[in-house]
């Protein structure tokens, strides 16, 4: 086996070869949470369980007896994710085992359904990693909304709109002050890399949010799923950035974004999902974008 | 080591002898003397242990989940609120086949809040796929927990065991107690389908209607197998350690005409019961259920029987004396008595066998049946 641990990575093919999915999962074309548990699995490594709760993962890794997965799977009820992982965890720091628990959740999931035993846990101190890979709604289950949902976007059950902002999950998950916390895009796998490899370095609770872009939920050719991840960083909608200790670093393809944002409407005119936005609710956005961008770029200047 | 302990305590101290590697709790009353004294045992020393002090039951049983397939012996308690918070991942972990041993302190269910002896807090549970064991006295819950684990544990059972206790009556009054060294009595934890990242294995994926019903199977096939081995492990008990229990307690039933069934608390207040019908000239008998998951066979027949329901299930009737007629044919005199700790006294159950009608209900304190 390789040794990942030794080996620098500067680019995508330095990343391992060792695929921990395989080929002929059950997910939809274009679909980028598998694209990024591939990436997530090749940094963790072989030593390493997953815990997944009722989310596009648990359809994604097949129907049994088969699995896609080469790594261990404890699928886990909606809710339960955290509070499980963080179980499993003490039962392995009990045996001396290094593994690494990671969970790897949806939006619903984290901010909805599991915000409590995510809550519990970072407040415990729990040793485990946390991804929420986040594409806006309830997506197994046919596109519903989910408190991060967006301003404005359509789903099956807000067929008008949403018609308030997305949860700040990132801020509730700041509140815990956990060692390491940070975002990643699906369309930049070798930053995505190199947070999972720096996390799982780190011991206490971990989080990662992923922005995972959705064709068939956000109504976009499935071709274009890593155009519309480069989009939402270059338009400041999703910032890319790390906060070790305390400490936030924003990433490269964010501190140029945010310099000189691309324009919101590149990003919006691409996705069914915001067909027929009104113009006040575009400004809104454009309102909420521009303020993220100013809160984060103060906190890393030192200002806030 | 003859001491005197409450009910908790005594879980507690038997806890502390099975050494669970994980213990996941959330306290609620009458539960939390137990889990205080784990806390205690594990800050001092005294139990070498990973305590969890979890935000909700929910994540309790989800702890103990991940903590028993990570290849630990686990443990957590609870009561009413709690467990019924923990119903989804109550199922979760006799579904996946996880050794967990709780103990439970039955307590009434809001509203109005009651915080005094039910059982419907834990016969909502029943179709869980838990077995469960209901106790009278201190000792017993101290012998009942230790051995949950050696049942729970067997690789012909695999399933979750609920120890009950009745809140305050049983949890918070003190009797004497003897604790064991126990030796090998317990085996170390061996879960055969524990995470191994070597052997890298889904667990609970979709599974297809081809499919589903063969696990559902396997879980009753467990079940019936699990009559034999709690009979194999309160034997060895016994043998070890002097104490035998079997799936019911029987007092003075050999040559009773009519038997009081009951259990928990009420199960040994119907033995003194008997005693004053005896001297009445009334041949009557008790008989404590002791296991209700799975449930044992019961020779009632040619006897008259008196079940005392501490619970109750709306639009139907008392949940102890419908399974009886359901499994033994008999008509019972079912008196739904003790919801939410209403006082009942061996005099009443007395009383009840005295005025007992077959096949009728009585609510004590509502009808005037007695």
């Amino acid at each position: 086996m390789t040794d990942i641990s030794r080996r620098s990575v500067t680019n995508l093919s330095a990343i391992p070869k060792e695929e921990y999915i395989y080929k002929c999962t059950s997910a939809c074309a274009g679909c980028s949470s598998s694209l990024c548990l591939r990436y997530v699995l090749k940094a963790a490594g072989p030593d390493s369980v997953l815990v997944v709760p009722a989310c596009c993962t648990s359809v994604i890794q097949g129907i049994y007896p088969a699995t896609a997965m080469n790594v261990p799977v404890y699928n886990v009820a909606f809710a339960a994710a955290a509070a499980c992982a963080s179980g499993m965890s003490e039962a392995f720091a009990a045996t001396g085992r290094d593994t690494n628990v990671i969970v790897y959740a949806g939006d619903g999931g984290t901010v909805d359904i599991g915000i409590q035993s995510l809550s519990g846990a970072f407040e415990r101190g729990a040793n485990f990693l946390y991804i929420c890979y986040d594409n806006e709604a309830y997506g197994n289950t046919g596109m519903q909304r989910s408190g991060s949902t967006p301003l404005g976007a359509r789903t099956t059950t807000t067929p008008g709109g949403k018609p308030t902002a997305k949860k700040d999950l990132d801020r509730i998950v700041q509140a815990h002050n956990p060692p390491y916390m940070a975002t990643a895009c699906s369309a930049y796998p070798l930053d995505l890399y190199k947070k999972v490899r720096k996390a799982l370095s780190i011991k206490g609770p971990k989080f990662i949010h992923i922005l995972a872009p959705c064709p068939p939920g956000w109504r976009y050719p499935t071709e274009k799923t890593v155009e519309m991840g480069k989009l939402a960083v270059k338009t400041g909608m999703w910032v890319l950035y790390e906060r070790e200790f305390g400490k936030l670093t924003i990433n490269g393809p964010s501190k140029a974004a945010m310099r000189k944002p691309e324009p919101l409407e590149d990003y919006i005119r691409g996705q069914g999902r915001f067909k027929n936005l009104s113009p006040e609710t575009l400004d809104l956005m454009r309102q909420q974008v521009e303020q993220n961008i100013q809160r984060l770029a103060r906190e890393e200047e030192g200002i806030c | 080591m003859l001491t005197i302990a409450t009910g908790n305590r005594a879980v507690a101290e038997a806890v502390k002898a099975a050494k669970p590697a994980v213990i996941a709790a959330y306290p609620i009353t009458p539960q939390t003397e137990i889990v205080e004294q784990i806390a205690e045992y594990v800050t001092s020393g005294d139990l070498e242990s990973h305590y969890i002090p979890v935000e909700s039951e929910h994540s309790a049983m989800a702890a103990c989940i991940g903590a028993s397939v990570g290849g630990v012996r686990t443990f957590t308690a609870t009561s009413s609120h709690g467990l019924l918070y923990m119903h989804e991942m109550i199922h979760w972990a006799a579904g996946g086949r996880l050794p967990i041993v709780m103990a439970n302190v039955n307590r009434a269910l809001g509203p109005g809040w009651n915080t005094w002896a039910e059982h419907t807090d834990a016969f909502s549970q029943r179709d869980t796929g838990w077995l469960q064991v209901y106790v009278g006295t201190v000792q017993e819950a101290y012998d009942a927990t230790l051995m949950a684990f050696r049942i729970a544990e067997d690789e012909r059972v695999l399933l979750p065991v609920m120890v009950n206790l009745d809140g305050f009556s049983l949890s918070h009054i003190t009797q004497s107690l003897e604790t064991e060294e126990i030796g090998d009595f317990l085996p170390p934890y061996h879960l055969p389908h524990a995470i191994d990242t070597e052997k890298p294995r889904g667990y609970g994926p979709m599974t297809g209607p081809d499919n589903y019903y063969r696990f559902r199977w396997d879980i009753e096939r467990s079940m019936r197998d699990a009559r034999e081995v709690i009979t194999e492990v309160e034997r060895e008990f016994a043998d070890r350690f002097g104490r035998s229990y079997g799936p019911t307690e029987e007092y003075r039933c050999e040559d009773a005409d009519v038997v009081v069934i009951a259990l928990g608390t009420f199960g040994k207040e119907a033995e003194v019961a008997v005693d004053r019908l005896r001297d009445e000239g009334i041949r009557a008998g008790s008989m404590r259920l002791r296991w209700f998951r799975p449930f044992p066979h019961l020779d009632l027949s040619g006897r008259e029987v008196v079940v005392i329901d501490r619970d109750y299930s709306f639009g139907f009737g008392g949940v102890v004396a419908n399974s009886i007629r359901a499994k033994t044919g008999i008509e019972p005199y079912s008196v739904i008595a003790g919801l939410g700790g209403q006082e009942v006294t061996y005099n009443d159950i007395a009383d009840f066998v005295r005025g007992r009608r077959p096949g009728e209900e009585t609510w004590f304190g509502v009808n005037n049946h007695v």
